[in-house]
């Protein structure tokens, strides 16, 4: 408990810092001192509000949706972009941009989770069919899918003559949030709270079908549960700021060597870090090439493939 | 008691478990011995309805396992199969805790904490208690497992061969604490076991399975004779009494 309220504070004097971190004016002076001015609350109010509150909501939820993944594949390196989730829900936004762009922003964001949906239902019939399933192989096969997946949308972007569209969802990016565009993250945050709730059926998942059906539990109910909150939540993501790499990995990795993968104790770990680190990343985007910024989604690339191979290489050593 | 009727499992052109009817008693251990292959796990599996049947019926205290809700069932039996490939890392304690979720539905009572902490000194794992289960040998992980099975305090336990893993002081250990639940609180105990010296020793009833069917039944001293195990696993194994026990010798 000790530990959950210092991450807690840890992730509050970052959201401060990214409050402040900018290219505009904005500190205590002038919003609340003598050269006071309403253009700096105004900024508060409709930029680094908004983008802090973006970045808190998407990384939380973004990383439980990693662990309720890997959980229900029994694999430590599935996430939604090694799983085809993510590019499942882009080629989804794409396919509504093109066809009715006029659909209001919620509806666009229940399409690409539809598209979710079946991109995940598909690596997961795909796994079945696999005879031989190492741990490696697993998100290998993912990764292969999103590239198919994705190749097929850049091509019809390309057609349509949508690539920069299309590079808006596939690179997360925060520079982009205002007030009014980035609410939608709210629905995440309440699914990332459902998912709490239902925290110990997803643990009781995770030790297989076999162990589930003993307990009493329906396993494919408790599948189709994750696996739906998965996708609103990827979908949510990917319409408001693009994807974020890696993170849905990382953070339930690191959580599950220290606390172990009791869900209902290891979720609001997963969240507050998951939630700092992508606050971390953004803040360093900001001031790396201030007054320019580097997107998330590069950024976390960077940091997230690090780790990643961190963590290969290190389950290589205990397996071999 | 447990009554299987006509039940038959084919996976493709091989049948596992070819029409067997048996009807397994209340209050004993049941052991399910055979050679590999019999078709004594799948026969399990489908008792307890992790696996479903291609033909016949099995009632449990007259439930229908096949239609009998899920939750209903995990709190009048439980199962633990042989191959428990768990990658979570769960402590000792939060896996036996799991054990009562059938009645606490993850909430558990201070009654359920007392079945979970009963359970772990059952098994002797007071010690490993908040080890995660990836830093215990397979054998500690076996009794683990157990204790969870036990703690989900069923009437009736299915063990897919639970001393799997386990030395001999831990099998003895293993075998006469089935026999303490059934003496002592009245349990059903149903085990596939290969060491028929095992099953002859702590048995109330032993059913011997080859090639899909049920082929003998009885009590220990009608089973375990030379020439009904000659007819089982086709092997020469001599019968000797030893302490009002008998053991089938076959090593040489």
């Amino acid at each position: 408990m000790k530990g959950l309220v210092a991450a807690a504070l840890l992730l509050a004097v970052l959201a401060l810092t990214s409050v402040f971190v900018g290219v505009g004016d904005v500190s205590f002076g002038t919003l609340f001192g003598q050269e006071a001015s309403g253009q700096a609350q105004q900024l508060l109010l409709v930029s680094r509000i908004p983008r802090t509150l973006a970045i808190v909501l998407a990384g939380m939820s973004m990383a439980v949706a990693g662990m309720i993944m890997q959980m229900l594949t029994r694999n430590r390196f599935v996430e939604p972009s090694t799983a085809g989730t993510a590019e499942s829900a882009s080629l989804g936004i794409l396919a509504v941009t093109l066809l009715a762009p006029e659909l209001p922003v919620f509806v666009k964001m229940l399409v690409a989770s539809v598209f979710a949906l079946a991109g995940t239902a598909l690596f997961l019939r795909i796994l079945r069919a696999v005879p031989l399933r190492s741990i490696l192989i697993v998100p290998l096969i993912g990764i292969m899918l999103g590239g198919v997946i994705s190749a097929i949308t850049t091509f019809i972007a390309y057609r349509f003559d949508l690539l920069q569209s299309l590079n808006a969802w596939m690179t997360g990016d925060f520079s982009g949030v205002l007030r009014g565009r980035y609410e939608l993250l709210w629905l995440s945050f309440a699914l990332t709270v459902v998912a709490y709730t239902a925290a110990h059926r997803f643990t009781v998942a995770g030790m297989g079908e076999d162990f589930t059906t003993n307990l009493g539990l329906n396993y494919k109910a408790v599948l189709r549960l994750g696996l739906v909150i998965v996708s609103l939540v990827t979908a949510a993501v990917v319409v408001t700021v693009g994807m974020i790499p890696f993170l849905g990995l990382i953070v339930p990795n690191v959580v599950s060597m220290v606390m172990g993968d009791n869900m209902r104790r290891s979720l609001p770990w997963v969240a507050l870090l998951g939630a700092a680190l992508v606050l971390a990343c953004d803040i360093a985007g900001r001031l790396i090439r201030y007054p320019y910024e580097i997107p998330i989604g590069t950024t976390m690339g960077v940091v997230g493939s690090a780790l990643f191979l961190y963590l290969l290489l290190r389950k290589r050593r205990q397996l071999g | 008691m447990i009554e299987i009727s006509k039940v038959t499992k084919a996976y493709g052109e091989a049948v596992v478990v070819n029409d067997v009817s048996l009807s397994l008693p209340a209050r004993g251990i049941t052991s399910i011995i055979g050679p590999n292959g019999a078709g004594k796990s799948t026969l399990l599996s489908m008792v307890s309805r992790l696996m479903p049947m291609d033909r016949g019926r099995v009632m449990v205290d007259g439930l229908d396992v096949a239609t009998t809700p899920g939750d209903v069932l995990a709190r009048r039996l439980s199962i633990l199969r042989q191959d428990n490939s768990v990658s979570s890392r769960l402590t000792v304690r939060d896996l036996v805790t799991f054990g009562r979720y059938p009645y606490s539905k993850g909430r558990p009572t201070v009654e359920d904490r007392g079945h979970v902490e009963q359970a772990i000194a059952y098994l002797g794992l007071e010690k490993l208690a908040d080890r995660f289960l990836d830093e215990l040998s397979g054998g500690q992980r076996q009794r683990a497992f157990v204790a969870m099975v036990l703690c989900q305090d069923t009437d009736y336990v299915l063990l897919d061969e639970p001393l799997n893993n386990l030395d001999m002081k831990h099998a003895v250990t293993m075998m006469k604490l089935l026999r303490r639940a059934v003496d002592e609180l009245g349990k059903t105990v149903v085990l596939v076991l290969h060491d028929i010296n095992f099953a002859s020793c702590y048995s109330d009833h032993i059913v011997a399975m080859k090639d899909g069917k049920v082929v003998h039944q009885g009590a220990p001293d009608v089973l375990v004779r030379p020439d009904v195990l000659k007819d089982i696993y086709d092997l020469d194994i001599a019968v000797e009494e030893v302490g009002g026990r008998r053991i089938g010798i076959y090593y040489f």
